[in-house]
């Protein structure tokens, strides 16, 4: 009776996920909210579309908390400022993020896209939830440096807040749980999808690859998608790529794990939008995707954490590339990029 | 030996939930057949109330201690009957915070009537809820026991001050509940033989106390000189060893009401 009951949903998600799917943007009606009908070409996500299913008036409100610099301590910084969406919600031009009073973060922000399919956030993977994530950015002294009592009494005093939560989710004052889901519903539509690449694999229209980005997509699988895997283009994993052989200036994933085996792991990211997130790597220290790849031919440091798929059986560090190769790896890094959700209007700030 | 005669029951009773965690259905008793349990939580220092900041304490191995915070989590309550059945209280969350005395008192609704010899409950909060996203009521996290860098409650919470700690002030904060760090623990303090009777017309109060020092003594005796701060990590595992293993919540009496 229990497994039957298991079994269901489970049917109606393969329903949802093989009938419902509408990934071309450009048919959709605007009343849709952005990300909610999943692409095809997607594993099963980790924030299922039922866990906070989305409506217009939850996500818009989400929409305006995630632009609102009221959230920080003084009133300046916003989630949007260190996330832009021409950047595909990183930051462009800062190998660190900037929070209140300019003081400097300790990591690249990274960007924000199919979180919806994250089990853990940031390059450490501390935040294990969607929802309860932005209480690290709104807490953080060098981000926005507020608390969670002062955010939800500022928007408890403002002129338009309380009645759109009222609105939305029926009880007043809004409390913490109101704003969670409320940005969630933001955060879990940024829905990266409708690459070039995209078009490609769902054979679509406009999904024509050159010769030389057919070349590197055969490259890529071969040298580069056992982390960088499926359609996310990342295996949610923890890995040292051999930026260091030393990590005392950040220890990566052992900072939350507190094991040695975890010295100097980072989250792997994923490559959509990859031509915009620069710069690149936790601490944003190359500046572009050529620099990247001129790492991995030749640049990676040994230490004993080094992930196992960048030592060569001749004991040679990191992945062999031609000139050639990387230039065709390149070429198809590119066919990542998704125009269409950097220009999303749905998901740009509200002009008043 | 008084320790080692009660370590004794305990194992027994645990042994016993355990044999019968199967069985979690009560004998089908109709809905109205519900009775309510209260739970007084007295937080002591020894056989002293605790009092926050103005209280001057000693811990067993001689370090001088105030306490300015205190609060933890108590989840996932269980009282079983003779009989090996049980009853799980559904949704079941409480912080108790010494700066509040009505946080002391946790109030069971619609606990089936009948004759219960032991509770079981968990010092923390599980893993599942630690990482299941907006929380409400007790696990709001605007309760301060949540961490946002590593996510997840903070278990147990003691802040204050020691003239024998290296800095003057104490932190402890029990969290993590991932391997080889966790934190969370289950306890089943004795009833001492006593019955719980609940019955439509009685509600029954179970007092406990929760004695402080224990988290610092038992199979890891903490200095302060030594260990005065801990978030998480090996020394919050030690500590929750501690707290665990060592009784820190034993059951004083039980009022029938």
């Amino acid at each position: 009776m229990k497994r039957l009951l298991l079994v269901l949903p489970g049917l109606g998600l393969v329903g949802l996920l093989t009938t419902n799917c509408h990934p071309d943007a450009d048919v959709q009606p605007l009343a849709v909210v952005p990300g909610s009908v999943l692409p095809t070409n997607f594993p099963a996500p980790a924030y299922a579309v039922e866990a906070n299913p989305p409506t217009l008036a939850a996500f818009e409100l989400g929409r305006t908390l995630f632009y609102d610099p009221q959230l920080s301590r003084t009133g300046k910084i916003s989630c949007g400022s260190c996330h832009q969406q021409f950047a595909a919600f990183a930051n462009a031009d800062h190998r660190l993020s900037h929070g209140v009073d300019s003081r400097l973060g300790t990591r690249n922000a990274p960007a924000l896209q199919n979180l919806r399919w994250k089990s853990n956030f940031f390059w450490d993977g501390g935040p294990k939830n969607l929802e309860t994530l932005p209480l690290a950015p709104l807490t953080n002294p060098v981000e926005m440096d507020e608390t969670l009592g002062n955010v939800l009494r500022k928007l408890n005093a403002d002129p338009s807040y309380p009645g759109r939560f009222t609105a939305v989710y029926g009880s007043s004052p809004i409390d913490s749980y109101q704003l969670l889901r409320a940005l969630a519903q933001f955060t879990a539509s940024l829905t990266s999808a409708n690459s070039r690449y995209d078009h490609y694999v769902r054979q679509e229209a406009g999904g024509t690859l050159s010769a030389a980005e057919l070349s590197g997509r055969a490259l890529f699988s071969a040298k580069c998608a056992t982390c960088h895997r499926t359609d996310l283009f990342s295996d949610d994993s923890f890995r040292n790529n051999g930026l260091d052989s030393s990590f005392a200036a950040d220890s990566g994933r052992a900072r939350i794990t507190r094991v040695d085996k975890d010295l100097g792991l980072f989250k792997v990211p994923s490559l959509r939008n990859a031509t915009l997130t620069a710069p690149y790597m936790h601490d944003g220290r190359f500046q572009t995707l050529a620099q990247v790849l001129d790492h991995y031919a030749s640049g990676v440091l040994d230490s004993p954490t080094l992930d196992p798929l960048l030592r060569q059986a001749d004991g040679k560090l990191g992945l062999s590339l031609t000139a050639q190769e990387k230039s065709d790896l390149l070429a198809f890094l590119a066919t990542l990029t998704d125009e269409q959700f950097i220009k999303d209007a749905q998901l740009a700030q509200r002009r008043p | 030996m008084f320790f080692s005669r009660l370590s004794a029951l305990w194992l027994a009773l645990t042994i016993t939930a355990f044999a019968f965690t199967g069985c979690d259905k009560d004998d089908n008793t109709p809905t109205d057949s519900v009775g309510e349990v209260d739970i007084e939580m007295e937080n002591v220092v020894g056989s002293t109330p605790l009092a926050l900041n103005t209280g001057s304490y000693t811990t067993a191995a001689g370090d001088q201690f105030t306490v300015t915070t205190f609060k933890y989590y108590i989840s996932n309550i269980k009282l079983q009957k003779a009989d090996g059945t049980e009853y799980v209280q559904p949704d079941s969350y409480y912080l108790v915070n010494q700066a509040d005395d009505a946080s002391k008192h946790l109030s069971l609704k619609e606990v089936p009537v009948g004759d219960y010899t032991g509770i079981t409950f968990t010092i923390g909060v599980d893993s599942t809820r630690n990482v299941a996203g907006a929380q409400t009521g007790a696990l709001d996290p605007s309760n301060s026991m949540f961490w946002t860098w590593d996510s997840g409650y903070i278990f147990v919470k003691l802040e204050g001050t020691s003239p024998q700690a290296a800095k003057g002030g104490l932190v402890f904060h029990i969290a993590g509940f991932q391997h080889p760090y966790n934190t969370i623990r289950t306890v089943s303090p004795s009833f001492n033989g006593t019955t719980l009777m609940v019955r439509t017309d009685h509600s029954p109060e179970i007092h406990f106390q929760a004695d402080v020092l224990k988290m610092f003594a038992g199979p890891n005796q903490v200095r302060f000189a030594t260990l005065s701060n801990s978030m998480g990590g090996a020394s919050s595992v030690q500590i929750a060893d501690n707290y665990s293993k060592g009784g820190m919540f034993t059951v004083a009496h039980i009022h029938a009401n």
